[in-house]
């Protein structure tokens, strides 16, 4: 027999560790999107602020905007808040998506930590969540003039994420656009 | 009897499973969604499916597969309606595309791996066998030889 035959169950067993190794790097939470390449659902829900006034995806067409998931109870977004002040306060345009809050809370939030975004959608049953395969609090998709979806994080968009994921893209996005 | 307590041990989970009371106009549709909560993954809880899950997006998940359920929706539809949100990952048994053709080919690939080296080794061994079965006569023919001469010595 070959000699060389006696060392494919060796190669076998490196090449499986590569893969594997390689594997160990992966974040296992991180789900691909379905979304990104699409465009934004479509929805008509009430705003945060006024109560009744309704709001939908044609209401940010046209800009470069971030549309933030966020909640009261979601410990992570306190984190994220002051990032997404500094963002604003540099000129980017956010859209909250309160979603299944309590509005009184949503807006005492808002007034005690500041509030970065252009309006809030609110979304107490998690409709619109459902529509974006939203699945943990905070989320954030960097949405085109268009209204198609770019990018998505899940989790908190902190100044690494933004230097790293979102600066190029948004920067790119609002050039084309001049 | 401990293997009794033993069985319902080990089915404990499905028992649990779908605690909640879920009513349908029609009867038929529950076993309908008994399949897909067990068939669909939780996207928040990685390694549960919608009916172990107690967390609040399984909760919410299921209460559209019912909504979908009631609106005459097949099964096949709503697994695309909640794949083209939360992605392939939420279907516990993935379709077979051009990612998971080797993952569901594997098995196959390796039962035909195996035939082949089986095929190759018995070949191989053939005019082995033959030779031995060759060497086996003639051995016989020297103990005959052998063993006749020690009888006739005695």
């Amino acid at each position: 027999m070959n000699r060389l035959a006696l060392f494919v169950p060796l190669a076998l067993f490196a090449g499986l560790s590569l893969v594997l190794l390689l594997g160990l790097d992966k974040d296992p939470t991180e789900l691909p999107s379905a979304l990104v390449g699409e465009p934004f659902p479509a929805f008509n829900l009430p705003s945060l602020m006024a109560e009744q006034q309704f709001v939908t995806e044609q209401d940010f067409k046209g800009d470069v905007v971030l549309v933030n998931v966020w909640a009261t109870w979601c410990f992570a977004c306190r984190i994220e808040h002051p990032m997404l002040n500094e963002l604003s306060a540099k000129g980017v345009k956010i859209i909250g998506l309160n979603y299944k809050d309590q509005r009184a809370e949503a807006k005492e939030w808002l007034a005690e930590r500041g509030n970065p975004y252009q309006f809030n959608i609110f979304d107490a049953q998690g409709q619109l969540g459902i529509d974006l395969g939203v699945y943990g609090a905070p989320e954030t998709f960097l949405v085109d003039a268009s209204g198609i979806v770019r990018h998505r994080r899940v989790g908190v968009v902190d100044e690494r994420v933004w230097n790293t994921e979102f600066r190029a893209l948004y920067e790119q996005l609002n050039g084309s656009d001049q | 009897m401990r293997l009794a307590a033993l069985f319902a041990l080990c089915f404990s989970a499905l028992v649990f499973a779908g605690a909640e009371v879920v009513e349908f106009s029609d009867e038929s549709l529950r076993s309908r969604y008994q399949n897909l909560v067990q068939e669909l993954r939780c996207p928040k809880c990685q390694n549960q499916n919608l009916a172990d899950s107690n967390s609040p997006i399984s909760k919410d998940l299921r209460r559209e597969i019912q909504r979908m359920l009631e609106e005459k929706m097949t099964d096949r539809e709503i697994k695309n309606y909640l794949k083209s949100r939360y992605s392939e990952f939420i279907l516990y048994r993935p379709e077979v595309n051009k990612n998971t053709w080797l993952l569901w080919g594997s098995p196959v690939l390796v039962v035909l791996f195996g035939v082949l080296i089986l095929a190759r080794h018995r070949r191989q061994a053939k005019p082995l066998v033959a030779k031995g079965r060759e060497m086996i006569a003639s051995d016989q023919q020297r103990l005959n030889a052998m063993l006749g001469d020690e009888e006739n010595q005695q």
